[in-house]
């Protein structure tokens, strides 16, 4: 059962939005943010809106997904709308005992709600239509101008799929791990939240004593076929531009232009 | 020319205290000189701690001897310029599968060592294709590893070290973490390595089993090549096996027990098919 957790909550269906290049995808969902930050009037949430909602219909991904993702952070955002709105000093509109709630509080509040949302559903799209490794390749190709900064930028990328490969082995290692320790008579169920935590002790030392071993292992494992960094590697799977990728940019840009002049420069 | 020769190499492991101050040795290997033709298929055996691991090390760069030197196709391993051409004729597949896939597709793992290399990309896919064939993996390119069996992740290892192109492959312990049928399956593939693709095979094993089908078995025992032979030979001295703690393979141990009640058979006996011939030779005389 645990074998089968995939991180980053790919959805695996086909569209356009799945076939297009991971920088692309990585670049709009920046883009998107951005866009999301200089717009200050409803004309412009709702062309970013409306963007987003072009992007989920092509992408084929329910759009039950993309809310499921919300869940976690709707507490989050509670809590940031309900201090937004009493703590915003400005013209008063209603007084509850020592709180104020104010007329800016209120459009202060709504806008980052606004934001928050589309900048949540915006990213999770990414997430939905990209496999991890292809994050990590398109994170390796966007970031790769800052090796001349001596950022290990392949190093660091190696080291994210390593960790993706490795998180279901690590996982059975736990559940193994802890049935041989109930076997024994260790007890994970009972008790409070502190004696539960303690009682996880017994489990991550034996796991991080394994995961050493294997990175050991792992690591003797690639010198032997011949790795030596980022220097002098080839692509299996080189990253390259199709005409659709090209196309995206353009109407990545037109939005852009489009948002900044709408959001902007119109009145409310 | 050989394509592997170990010239008197010994490999002492140094114990640390925790000051870093030099606590003891363990001597692992010693003196051990062999010689590897092109194209044989080579078993060596011993049992746990018996330093077959550590002398595998030395034949892909990742130990260095102590003493003495070991020549991968005609480099020196001691040598920093020939490390990596060392690694890329001697591949190397380890004990445990999971350790040693990189790649989170089975055709990506098989690229990984191509990629090392900086083979231009339409070759890598040539290579991948062709490597995941031979060990019979190529159906199950787009698989995640995960989902393999020990055995088939034991495959993509190999073809994983296949696709570098190596003059030679040591298999360090390939089938201790595997069921009967991985064994079989792993086996099969190295068997296939070397008559149809004539790679070199080193195979290190304490499955007395595996090691029938080899050209020349070496035994090895506290860090010394205590036996050498073809398996024949090795197998038919079962009273000096039996010494260093190895079993032999059940048919020849049967053969032995027979021979030493008085049956006339010869000595080294391998397979159950050989035994019920001789057998049989006997009842007709």
């Amino acid at each position: 059962m645990l074998r089968d957790i995939t991180l980053g909550q790919y959805y695996q269906t086909e569209s356009v939005v799945h076939r297009l290049d991971c920088r692309v995808k990585l670049v709009a969902t920046l883009v998107f943010i951005i866009s999301l930050f200089v717009v200050d009037n409803i004309w412009g949430y709702v062309l970013a809106a409306g963007f987003l909602a072009v992007c989920i219909k092509l992408s084929n991904v329910p759009f039950k997904f993309m809310v499921r993702g919300m869940k976690s952070i709707l507490f989050l955002m509670l809590f940031a709308m309900v201090f937004n709105l009493f703590l915003t000093p400005g013209t008063p509109l209603i007084t509850i005992w020592k709180l104020t709630i104010t007329m800016e509080g209120v459009v202060f509040a709504a806008k980052m709600a606004i934001r928050l949302t589309l900048l949540i559903i915006g990213s999770s799209l990414m997430t939905l239509t990209t496999t991890p490794n292809h994050l990590t390749d398109g994170l390796e190709s966007l970031l790769n101008p800052l090796k001349k900064l001596k950022v290990p930028v392949h190093e660091v990328a190696m080291m994210m799929s390593i960790a993706l490969r490795f998180i279901p082995i690590l996982l059975e290692e736990t559940d193994k791990i802890m049935k041989a320790q109930i076997a024994r008579g260790a007890d994970f169920e009972s008790g409070n939240l502190i004696q539960k935590a303690k009682a996880m002790v017994p489990i991550f030392v034996p796991l991080f004593i394994a995961a050493f071993r294997r990175a050991n292992d792992l690591a003797m494992a690639m010198e032997a076929r011949c790795y030596r960094g980022g220097e002098g590697r080839t692509k299996m799977k080189p990253l390259i531009y199709q005409k659709r990728d090209y196309i995206a940019y353009t109407v990545l840009l037109l939005y852009l232009v489009c948002t900044v002049v709408v959001g902007r420069v119109l009145p409310i | 020319m050989s394509i592997i020769k170990t010239d008197h190499v010994s490999y002492d492991y140094i114990r640390h205290d925790e000051e870093g101050n030099i606590e003891g040795k363990t001597r692992a290997v010693s003196d051990v000189s062999l010689n590897v033709e092109p194209g044989q298929f080579i078993a060596i055996l011993g049992h746990n701690g018996s330093g077959k691991s550590t002398l595998a090390k030395h034949i892909n760069a990742l130990l260095l001897p102590t003493e003495g030197t070991v020549f991968v196709d005609g480099n020196d391993t001691a040598k920093e310029e020939n490390l990596w051409e060392v690694r890329q004729s001697a591949g190397m597949v380890f004990q445990n599968p999971d350790n040693q896939i990189i790649g989170q597709v089975v055709e990506e793992d098989v690229g990984f060592g191509p990629e090392n290399m900086g083979v231009p990309t339409k070759e890598i896919w040539e290579r991948v294709e062709e490597s995941l064939k031979a060990v019979g993996m190529y159906a199950y390119r787009k698989h995640s590893p995960n989902k393999l069996s020990g055995g088939q992740k034991q495959r993509v290892s190999i073809a994983g070290v296949l696709a570098m192109h190596p003059k030679c492959i040591v298999l360090d312990e390939p089938t201790a973490m595997l069921d009967p049928n991985g064994r079989k399956e792993v086996i099969r593939a190295a068997r296939a390595l070397n008559d149809v693709e004539g790679v070199t095979v080193i195979l290190i094993t304490h499955y007395m089993e595996e090691v029938i089908y080899a050209d020349q078995v070496f035994v090895m025992d506290e860090g010394k090549v205590v036996l050498q032979g073809t398996p024949r030979e090795v197998f038919s001295k079962v009273e000096l096996l039996k010494q260093l703690r190895l079993d032999v393979p059940q048919v020849t141990l049967l053969a032995y027990e027979l021979q030493k009640a008085g049956l006339g058979l010869p000595d080294g006996i391998l397979t159950a098919e050989e035994l019920t011939e001789e057998l049989d030779k006997l009842r007709k005389r």
